[in-house]
């Protein structure tokens, strides 16, 4: 039995479902599982942490953990773990764990496999194997030495456990010392979509330079919200000024693996490919049969996207009110 | 002010990727390397700002094998001063790769900024300019769109989840590691590529910045290419009944809705 650390992560007073992934994963393979758990005024989400999987609590609140800071994160991790002689410490790889883990690694002097879509804890030894050139190609990372192993995991590669409410966790409190932090946080401007994030929906509704205008994604935007689901898009539609950089998937911008994939008139590129061919489940609806989506598509749609895709509302609209 | 760019070469996006014959990495043979994408934003951002602070001089560092003198020419040829290459092997970690670039620029007589890419376009692991932060104890934003430089220090936007962006102040030394939208990269001219090959790049050694083996910390092995996918399911009709069958497949067989 190894004992592995999961850092917790949460927005807006929720803990994110990435979070319940990793220790759900530990714990059922019989780990003896920590949370670390920061931020101010959040002791409360340690009661759910441990519905999913953790017996133990690390809660260190401070003023400086109101908003996120790669250091002051850092710091914090750092003096849960001297002293706990972790084996194995997992975040998520959500823009947040990717910033402050390789901070974590190096106060540990330890290995860290970033963006790791299969992990195995069994041994209590990390196997972790993670895309490389863009998902071209699939690699094992393997650690060096018998030090701490560190990873982060891509979102929805482990899949969420059952909840179970009657287990409980002991709350450990610590404390960190966050003076001389070289940055400071001034500001948030909150984004004004109250979407999910495209790394981390379970289900990514895209659309590609076929949409003709930033008016037309409205329709990309009406499946994702029946579905809860986040809206993507192709570089040329975002070259094209109808979507937001951020919304772009692909190699030079998000890489997704969401459980459900819509790809509404989008050739397949390779440089698209790479953000989302690792999705469970594709679905392309494209009017040239020989595009290159369909090659990775689950189930493939030859037809027009505007007396598809608003029609597939409706359909999706119906099983859901059900 | 004395500004540096940390840069990675890497296989263009296009390259088609074959293993090597012990699946231990991939086969050079045929790629066409490039300076990686998000470098490029940091390269450009690192001219601007000499251009506006005259008497700066902008150094790129990689380390890597020879092969990446090829991308400092590139930058160099973009308009950076001089290069450094710090000689690592092809299987180098990141964490090898940070140190070697702390020791070098440790070596300089003064650091203001230091600018990367967010992450680069081979491993995407988007540790290399966080670990610099800790092994050269300087401040890092990650993930920036925009920056205000003053005279002590800088006001950066960084990109996070939700479309929401961050604010965060940093005096010198600091790192910014460049997203896309920072700037529009220059293309080289060539007059500017002719004047490159005759740029100094200074030639570094592992042990010249303290690196040795014990800082590689993992390696990739048992490479292997995706698993070819099964061929989908083409659903026929009528946009209506495509429709309804798709969701049907969705929450019936795949079970994803
Ligand atoms: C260095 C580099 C990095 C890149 N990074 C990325 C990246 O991160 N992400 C990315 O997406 N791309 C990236 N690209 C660009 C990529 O090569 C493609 O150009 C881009 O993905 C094409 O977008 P698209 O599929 O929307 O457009 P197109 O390739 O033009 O395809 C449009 C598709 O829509 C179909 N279509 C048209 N009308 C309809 C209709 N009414 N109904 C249904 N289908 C219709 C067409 O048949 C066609 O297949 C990159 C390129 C380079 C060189």
């Amino acid at each position: 039995m190894a004992k592995i650390f999961v850092v917790a992560e949460h927005r807006d007073g929720r803990l994110k479902k990435s979070t319940f992934e990793l220790l759900g994963a530990s714990a059922a393979a019989g780990h003896e599982t920590h949370a670390i758990l920061l931020g101010e005024g959040v002791a409360e989400l340690a009661k759910e942490l441990a519905h999913y999987g953790a017996q133990k609590v690390h809660l260190v609140q401070d003023p400086a953990l109101k908003l996120y800071s790669a250091e002051a994160y850092a710091k914090a991790v750092v003096s849960v773990l001297k002293g706990a002689s972790p084996d194995i410490v997992l975040a998520s790889h959500t823009p947040t764990g990717r910033d402050f883990m390789p901070r974590v690694a190096a106060r540990m002097g330890a290995g860290l496999a970033s963006d790791c879509v299969q992990v195995s804890l069994d041994g209590g030894r990390l196997a972790a194997r993670r895309p490389v050139y863009a998902g071209k190609a699939i690699v094992e990372v393997e650690f060096i030495g018998s030090g701490v192993q560190m990873a982060t995991v891509r979102a929805n590669a482990l899949g969420v456990p059952k909840p179970d409410t009657s287990k409980t966790a002991e709350i450990l409190t610590a404390s960190a010392d966050l003076s001389g932090l070289k940055t400071k946080v001034l500001e948030v401007v909150k984004g004004a979509s109250g979407r999910p994030d495209v790394t981390e929906a379970s289900i990514v509704v895209s659309g590609g330079r076929s949409l003709k205008s930033a008016d037309n994604f409205k329709m990309i935007e009406d499946v994702a919200d029946v579905l809860g689901g986040a809206v993507g898009a192709s570089r040329a539609a975002v070259d094209a000024g109808y979507r937001p950089h951020r919304d772009q998937v692909g190699q030079t911008g998000k890489v997704v693996s969401p459980t459900l994939y819509i790809a509404c008139g989008i050739s397949g590129a390779i440089q698209h490919l790479a953000g989302m061919r690792t999705s469970k489940v594709i679905v392309a609806i494209n009017t040239d049969a020989e595009a290159p989506i369909f090659q990775v598509a689950d189930y493939g749609i030859v037809g027009d996207i505007f007396a598809i895709v608003p029609q597939l509302k409706e359909e999706f609209r119906k099983i859901k009110e059900h | 002010m004395n500004i540096f760019v940390c840069i990675k070469q890497v296989p263009d996006t296009e390259t088609k990727i074959k293993l090597n014959a012990t699946s231990s990495g991939i086969d050079p043979a045929g790629i066409k390397w490039i300076l990686s994408t998000y470098d490029e934003y940091a390269v450009e951002e690192a001219l601007r700002l000499r251009e506006k602070n005259p008497g700066s001089t902008v150094t790129v560092l990689s380390a890597g094998p020879a092969r990446v003198i090829e991308s400092i020419r590139t930058a160099l040829a973009m308009g950076a001063d001089n290069g450094i290459h710090i000689d690592l092997p092809e299987t180098a970690d990141n964490n090898s790769i940070a140190k070697a670039l702390a020791g070098a620029l440790k070596k300089e007589a003064k650091v203001d900024l230091v600018f990367t890419g967010k992450e680069a376009l081979d491993d995407s692991a988007a540790q290399v300019s966080q670990l610099l932060a800790e092994y050269l104890d300087a401040a890092c934003v990650t993930v920036v769109l925009g920056v205000e430089y003053g005279p002590a220090g800088v006001k950066a936007r960084r990109e996070v989840e939700g479309g929401a962006v961050e604010v965060i102040e940093a005096s010198f030394p600091v790192i910014i590691a460049a997203q896309k939208g920072l700037n529009e990269p220059r293309y080289a001219s060539l007059p500017n590529i002719m004047k490159a090959k005759k740029k100094e790049v200074k030639a570094l050694k592992a042990a010249d910045v303290g690196v040795s083996d014990a800082d590689q910390k993992i390696r990739y092995k048992n490479f292997q290419l995706p698993p070819p996918k099964q061929a989908g399911k083409k659903i026929a009709g009528d946009p209506a009944t495509q429709a309804k069958e798709l969701v049907r497949l969705l929450h019936e067989e795949a079970k994803v809705v």
